[in-house]
């Protein structure tokens, strides 16, 4: 092996790859706070009394959690252009990344909400609160906040899936990767430094998701439980 | 030339699903071995090993595996050595799936009461003694439901492989719409093929899980 690593060359795209990554962490926050909404949304309707919405929406749930993500993409991307209807990368990628984060939210968010035991709902109607001050303030809170590393483990895999979407050329940092090791033909070097930052990306999240716990769990704030 | 989808391209499809569920198979197997050494160094009494293994395991879970598979195919390559694409996604899987099953195997055996450590190691078993006659038969049974269920999420990744040319269900499903372009049908059967593995995958994990949690309800 004599083979000469050349991690000068990319120093020139310096500007190309931060772009990227901000790219990258952009989609990923669109696509999770929408995500979230729709996967609390989901997890609510799985409790439904109707049961064609709870057939509805466990179909959904189970079709994205057993399909990988790449094919979902390229069914939407594709898909929407052969009926004529084009859209940009971004919006496409963002919206199956919607789709998708909505569904594994709405299992997560589901077994929190299991979690809460039936006389602590008992309790609030007892005590004359709303239908909407349960949902919001025994049943939703609680569980989000009894699931959430689960749910931040999650989004921080969708972050790193949103690599995928170069498939579909979209100028995240894997696409914008493509594009310089297409320019320098440096390869191997380039897709270390790419690694390195994705890497940089999850802890920035990570801490981000800790702060955001900090702010909203205040229970947890004042017990000093670890998230 | 473009007739539409046939038999023919049915066929294609098929064949690439039983790449997939091949690259499946070699990725747990071999992933399996290695993440059992991931976890036996996670575990271990030795403090450098127990570092060295979870900066791999960080590493591995903090990258993106299509960036694992970009670097290990363009760093093969850089080396001089050319594997065949199923070796090359195979290895890249293997690393991606070690990672991945030593640190749920890991949380397993820590699941397992310290209390059982401490009583083997009274009766003056040795450390493998410990971990294959105590602590192993214990962990395993912890470690069936979420090992299936990441035995799902590995069939959904080998999806991955056909961005280093391995002619697997996507990369088949990606060849047969650039001539048809027929994408909502052919991506469309791709999915139900994948959903025709990951589901019994799935319900199984499931069930396992119910069956794991008996006791404690």
């Amino acid at each position: 092996m004599n083979y000469q690593f050349d991690f000068e060359a990319l120093l020139p795209y310096w500007q190309s790859f931060l772009q990227g990554a901000i790219t990258t962490i952009q989609m990923t926050i669109v696509a999770v706070a929408i995500g979230l909404v729709i996967g609390v949304l989901c997890a609510i309707a799985r409790r439904s009394a109707y049961p064609w919405l709870r057939l509805v929406v466990g179909i959904y749930i189970e079709i994205v959690r057993n399909t990988p993500f790449i094919v979902q993409i390229f069914f939407i991307f594709f898909g929407l252009s052969s009926m004529g209807l084009t859209m940009p990368v971004f919006f496409a990628s963002v919206f199956a990344m919607v789709i998708n984060v909505g569904a594994y939210t709405a299992e997560i968010v589901r077994a929190g909400m299991e979690a809460v035991h039936p006389s602590q709902i008992e309790a609030a109607e007892a005590l004359g609160l709303s239908r909407f001050q349960i949902y919001r303030d025994i049943i939703l809170m609680p569980s989000i906040e009894r699931v959430y590393p689960a749910l931040t483990s999650q989004f921080i895999l969708m972050m790193l899936s949103t690599s995928i979407t170069s498939q579909i050329s979209a100028e995240e940092l894997t696409g914008v990767a493509n594009n310089i090791q297409s320019y320098t033909f440096r390869s191997f070097e380039t897709y270390i430094v790419i690694a390195a930052i994705y890497l940089v990306i999850t802890y920035l999240l990570r801490f981000g998701f800790h702060a955001i716990a900090l702010a909203i769990f205040p229970r947890r704030r004042r017990l000093g439980t670890p998230l | 030339m473009t007739d539409g989808f046939t038999t023919n391209h049915l066929f294609y499809l098929l064949q690439g699903l039983v790449w997939t569920v091949v690259l499946s198979a070699l990725a747990f197997a071999l992933g399996g071995v290695a993440g059992f050494f991931v976890m036996l160094a996670r575990t271990s009494p030795i403090r450098w090993l127990r570092r060295l293994s979870l900066i791999y395991v960080q590493i591995i879970q903090g990258t993106p595996l299509l960036i694992l598979m970009f670097v290990i195919y363009f760093g093969l390559g850089v080396i001089g050595i050319e594997l065949p694409p199923l070796m090359a996604a195979g290895v890249g899987m293997m690393i991606y799936s070690s990672a991945y099953l030593g640190e749920i195997w890991r949380g397993c055996v820590e699941s397992v009461p310290r209390t059982q450590f401490e009583a083997a190691e009274c009766l003056a078993l040795t450390r493998w003694q410990v971990l294959i006659d105590v602590i192993l038969p214990q962990a395993m049974r912890i470690a069936t439901p979420p090992t299936v269920g990441f035995m799902v999420q590995l069939v959904k990744n080998t999806s991955l492989a056909s961005v280093v040319g391995f002619v697997e269900l996507t990369r088949a499903a990606q060849v047969i719409n650039n001539s048809l372009f027929q994408p909502f049908l052919i991506f469309g059967i791709a999915a139900a093929f994948y959903f025709c593995v990951c589901y019994p995958l799935s319900v199984w994990s499931r069930s396992l899980e119910r069956k794991l949690n008996v006791g404690r309800r």
